[in-house]
């Protein structure tokens, strides 16, 4: 191996001006680089070696020899290191009168990974280097934003939870009155057939009056579980009122269907619930309303049809219920109105 | 998906269509937000149904709604600052193509949980040019087209842009370079922040 000379007095200054620095004499080999860029190379040297073998250059494109290379003089090159890690470079290349060069190099957005793979600290950057000021407004940016995002997530559940708190009633955890109306419209302009169950308990205020209203809170709760025990998990259960329910029976529309589960509904909802030492009693009636999925029907529309059939249930003795037809609506005016 | 994403599409069809054609669309994609959070993530399957529906609403295919959506990213005065971070890329259009390689690291060094596809500029000649998006979710070169398409014309640059149509997990937009100083484009000042 040939001993490696440089006469350059300049380079000691450059050592410190710029750390990453390489000197190339005229045949574009490296004859003495710069303390950092010594650092990238750990036990390897890469004096003697040509720059183009040391590094590969990306941009500008097809530079081969030296004599391209002095071409790009005052460019911003794009390179790399040939050996890993191949950490990404630029630089920029101006001409000695020898014939030879000097390029000054730097990290560009590699610095981030660079300074953990060399473990590089202040003292292997020029002191007029800003890289250590964006190393620390990086950091203090993530930390920033990392407490950002904290709050953000903190608020976002606090805002679920005062949504769902919105929509919930807190004595049954049904659904809400609330919660229907933004419910009932959505499925109506979807065009989502549905079977909707106006469900109203019968005697529950002489619950009320007679065992105190721990005891008809007690009621509303056995009602409540009755009513989830009797929908399915897409279906809408809510207490729209004091002892009034809605379900929206998701998808279905067979009277036949509907009938069954009002049957299962009021039997259910007539086992007496145990308070204290005595026992309540209640009954339902529910009226009931179809959307098809068709026509030009209105979420309002359709709760009034179900509570004119329930008014029919009523007055048909209670504990039964009636199906929505528009005639009820003439036998029912007298109880609709008063 | 991350909420910028979503968060993106929402400004874009409210700045350009109103509220009420957002609204139209978040009702079509069955999504219960309205107004998304730039800094939480959501579930992909939001993201593919608001662009769904953001091309029945609007009435155009969705590669027309990707790309009218870089167009916004870039030009609307709302999202000014994007358009500058860009322009920090580089001081000509070439230039600027060849940052695109760094995008990806540099949304990253704003927002670190934020994973763009990756990004390869090609040079076949002087005037010829490609780039490569590799990720898991094809479109986003239909982005990249609007928002390239609006680059050139503030950097005054004279493009032709030509979406090669997915292969495999990569897109391909080819890019010719007409002239490099068709016009005068916009001015960029380093020191002259986005209000």
């Amino acid at each position: 191996m040939t001993e490696i000379v440089d006469n350059c007095d300049v380079l000691a200054t450059l050592d410190v001006l710029c750390p990453m620095h390489v000197r190339l004499d005229k045949f574009g080999k490296i004859t003495h680089a710069g303390p950092t860029v010594t650092k990238l190379y750990g036990d390897q040297t890469i004096l003697g070696n040509r720059f183009l073998e040391a590094f590969e250059l990306n941009r500008p494109h097809s530079i081969t020899s030296m004599e391209t290379l002095l071409v790009a003089a005052g460019k911003k090159l794009h390179l790399k290191k040939r050996v890993e890690p191949q950490t990404g470079l630029k630089g920029v290349l101006m001409p000695c009168s020898d014939g030879g060069a000097i390029v000054n190099l730097s990290f560009g957005i590699s610095i981030l990974d660079a300074v953990q793979e060399y473990s590089l600290n202040a003292s292997d950057f020029a002191a007029t280097d800003l890289t250590i000021e964006m190393l620390y407004l990086v950091e203090a940016k993530s930390a920033a934003m990392e407490a950002h995002r904290k709050l953000n997530q903190r608020l976002q559940g606090a805002k679920i939870a005062a949504e769902e708190q919105a929509y919930t009633d807190t004595l049954t955890g049904l659904k809400n009155r609330r919660a229907l109306d933004h419910i009932l419209p959505r499925m109506v302009e979807d065009r989502t057939p549905f079977g909707l169950l106006h469900v109203d308990l019968d005697f529950f205020k002489e619950v009320n009056d007679t065992k105190g209203h721990a005891a008809g809170d007690i009621v509303l709760q056995h009602v409540a579980k009755v009513l989830v025990d009797s929908s399915r998990g897409d279906d809408v259960v809510a207490r729209v009122g004091g002892d009034e329910f809605v379900l929206v029976i998701n998808g279905t529309i067979d009277p036949e269907i509907l009938g069954r589960i009002c049957t299962r509904i009021i039997k259910e909802v007539e086992r007496p619930v145990a308070y204290k030492d005595s026992l309540c009693k209640v009954s339902a009636s529910v009226g009931i309303a179809i959307y098809n999925g068709e026509g030009d029907a209105s979420a309002e529309q359709l709760m009034d049809d179900a509570d004119v059939a329930l008014y029919a249930s009523k007055h048909d003795g209670r504990a039964t219920y009636t199906l929505y037809a528009p005639k009820l609506r003439e036998n029912n005016s007298l109880a609709i109105n008063h | 998906m991350h909420g910028l994403v979503n968060r993106a599409i929402q400004c874009f069809v409210r700045d350009s269509y109103g509220l009420s054609r957002w609204l139209e669309v978040t009702r079509r994609a069955g999504v219960e937000v309205t107004d998304f959070e730039a800094m939480l993530h959501y579930d992909d399957g939001i993201t593919d149904n608001l662009i769904a529906a953001a091309k029945d609403v609007i009435g155009v295919p969705e590669e027309t709604v990707l790309e009218d959506l870089g167009t916004y990213l870039v030009t609307h005065p709302n999202v000014e600052a994007l358009r500058r971070l860009l322009r920090f890329g580089g001081v000509d259009f070439v230039d600027f193509l060849h940052s695109l390689d760094e995008l990806p690291d540099r949304a990253k060094l704003a927002v670190d949980d934020l994973d763009l596809p990756s990004m390869e500029v090609r040079q076949h000649s002087t005037e010829t040019f490609s780039l490569t998006l590799k990720g898991d979710r094809p479109g986003f070169g239909y982005v990249m087209i609007g928002i390239l398409r609006t680059l050139a014309d503030d950097y005054g640059a004279l493009v032709f842009l030509e979406h090669r149509g997915a292969q495999a997990d990569a897109e391909v937009i080819d890019i010719t370079l007409v002239e490099q100083a068709f016009a005068s484009g916009r001015e960029f000042e380093l020191g002259a922040r986005a209000g």
